[in-house]
């Protein structure tokens, strides 16, 4: 602190209080939207104070058993679907980028700058330019409806091959000499030195990447036709069938708030490691 | 051997697609691809001609405008004082950073039901104020609603890039101009203000992306575009004319308009990472 002022304190915090609470209402609202019965949620105005139905609407969300005009399929199966994604995500990107790093940066080969450039320019375009032919490459190889068709196209990117290849570059050459003096082969001086310094790195990584998986929206509509491969995004727009009457808001809000939960929490949870991959991945 | 799982998987998914989709915008076919006829660049021409991508332009440009506008101003103001708040900065921020998690649908569907006309709470207190307010009728609201969903999910993400920008700001340069009787405001805009500039220029390339690209959730969830075609933006177009109306030439020609774009920003931001501005 640079100057004592309690009138400039007090404005700061008023400022962040009145942001939490902007950023914070529209969740509140579904959230208590969440426990009501449907009849109470469409009512103008809709209480805003938590109803009682909370638990009645979680279980019918999550297994499904419920009669509205949209989607009646089971919460619980699609957020298995969600996470599982997520995960093939995550971990798929960090597996083949944390391969290619290491070979681009400590094999010298033939068109290594040609390799270098080609998986840079997959940096650029996002799935969402490149939608319809995507579609039609994996409806050929006939991975529609399934994790395959899922996941492997959004592994296509480079980002985390140029984050891990930013890190080995600093790892500094001595490492490399004194594991080679002490015989370890360049597969034993991947495993040994460096998949364990990059930890952080990949932890970081990890949480990026999940959030991008779990958050999915316009690939997963294209691919999935089947309710049971829907991924909880997708499944709470199937949900909101049109006419603010039928579609029952309770419902739909209780899974929102499923939805945005595993996310939030490895967010949360993992703060340390979210801020410092997001600050690295974009550098 | 390291390189071949990486070197597949983009090849098939990436290299394969953009390819297609090149060699489609020069084409033309029918609905069930039954003929295909090469036009040459009778696809782009026809967009360049067509009034409602025109408009779509028009619509993503402002749609980003006040996306990077809003969600930069307001983010660089809670940071500024999460910056100065010494008790309790960990509790905001974390507070603060959780709407990035929150997917760009959920995040439409929420934000729909909040102003939904008939049942929404808050167009319920709009209307009792005296606006009125209909984003299923009123082309005016419907964007200002996308636009709200939009600034508040990356809201968390520009406040982390500024908050780690004042952070690094070395406090004696702060100090010696408090000496010199600076007072905050004056202190914000000669000296914070100036150093955050790559930081605010990064940003502004960032959300100018993410309002062309990840926010075709919001916008399906929230407006499906409507009403009309007012708030179709560029990649909601390539959706809706490929896979709903079926012109897949007109949607690879789109696509390739985007992937220009996209180039060209990244080009520009790279150009400016190299060179870093610098004080």
């Amino acid at each position: 602190m640079i100057e004592r002022n309690r009138f400039l304190d007090w404005v700061s915090h008023g400022v962040l209080l009145l942001g939490v609470a902007v950023v914070a209402f529209p969740v509140y609202v579904t959230f208590v939207a969440s426990t009501h019965t449907m009849q109470e949620v469409v009512q103008v105005p809709m209480p805003l104070l938590p109803g009682e139905h909370f638990l009645e609407n979680y279980a019918s969300a999550l297994l499904g058993d419920r009669n509205g005009s949209g989607s009646t399929a089971s919460v619980a199966r699609m957020m298995g679907v969600s996470l599982v994604c997520a995960l093939l995500i995550a971990f798929g990107k960090i597996a083949i980028s944390l391969l290619s790093a290491f070979a681009i940066v400590y094999f010298k080969f033939p068109f290594r700058m040609a390799v270098f450039w080609m998986i840079f320019v997959t940096l650029m375009l996002p799935v969402e330019v490149r939608i319809g032919p995507t579609y039609k490459v994996v409806s050929d190889l006939g991975m529609l409806n399934s994790f395959a068709g899922l996941t492997l196209p959004l592994i296509a990117s480079a980002t985390a091959t140029f984050l891990f290849r930013q890190f080995f570059m600093t790892v500094p050459d001595e490492l490399v000499e004194a594991a080679r003096i002490d015989g370890a082969g360049p597969m034993r001086f991947f495993k040994d030195v460096l998949v364990p310094l990059s930890v952080t790195s990949m932890a970081a990584l990890f949480v990026i990447q999940f959030i991008y998986g779990w958050n999915q929206y316009l690939w997963p509509l294209l691919v999935t036709t089947n309710e049971n491969m829907y991924p909880v995004v997708i499944g709470i727009k199937r949900m909101i069938s049109g006419g603010d009457a039928q579609t029952e808001w309770n419902i739909v809000m209780a899974t929102a708030m499923l939805a945005m939960v595993p996310p939030a929490m490895v967010v949360i949870g993992m703060q340390k490691w979210f801020v410092k991959g997001l600050v690295d991945t974009e550098k | 051997m390291l390189l071949a799982p990486q070197l597949v998987v983009i090849s098939l998914f990436f290299f394969w697609p953009a390819g297609q989709a090149l060699v489609q915008s020069l084409q033309q076919s029918d609905a069930f691809g039954m003929s295909v006829v090469w036009v040459g660049f009778e696809n782009f021409q026809n967009l360049y001609k067509d009034e409602s991508y025109a408009e779509s332009f028009l619509t993503t440009g402002i749609f980003s405008l006040w996306v990077a506008v809003l969600g930069i101003g307001i983010s660089l103001v809670l940071a500024y004082f999460a910056d100065r708040v010494v008790r309790g900065a960990l509790i905001y921020r974390t507070l603060l950073i959780w709407p990035y998690a929150v997917a760009p649908a959920v995040a439409g569907v929420v934000w729909l039901f909040l102003f939904s006309p008939s049942i929404g709470v808050v167009s319920y207190a709009l209307n009792a104020m005296g606006f009125e307010w209909n984003a299923l009728l009123n082309s005016r609201d419907a964007m200002a609603l996308i636009v709200m969903a939009a600034v508040w999910k990356q809201l968390s993400y520009n406040f982390l890039f500024f908050l780690a920008g004042l952070q690094s700001i070395p406090k004696s340069l702060i100090e010696a101009a408090a000496i010199d009787g600076a007072g905050a405001w004056r202190r914000f805009w000669t000296i914070q203000f100036p150093l955050l500039s790559p930081t605010s220029f990064f940003l502004l390339v960032i959300n100018v992306v993410y309002a062309f690209f990840d926010t075709f959730g919001i916008v399906d969830a929230a407006t499906k575009g409507g009403p009309g075609k007012d708030t179709a933006i560029l990649v909601y177009k390539v959706y809706f004319d490929g896979f709903k109306a079926l012109d897949l030439g007109g949607s690879a020609a789109q696509s390739v308009v985007l992937m220009v774009i996209v180039v060209a920003l990244t080009v520009v931001q790279f150009r400016f990472i190299e060179k870093k501005v610098n004080y």
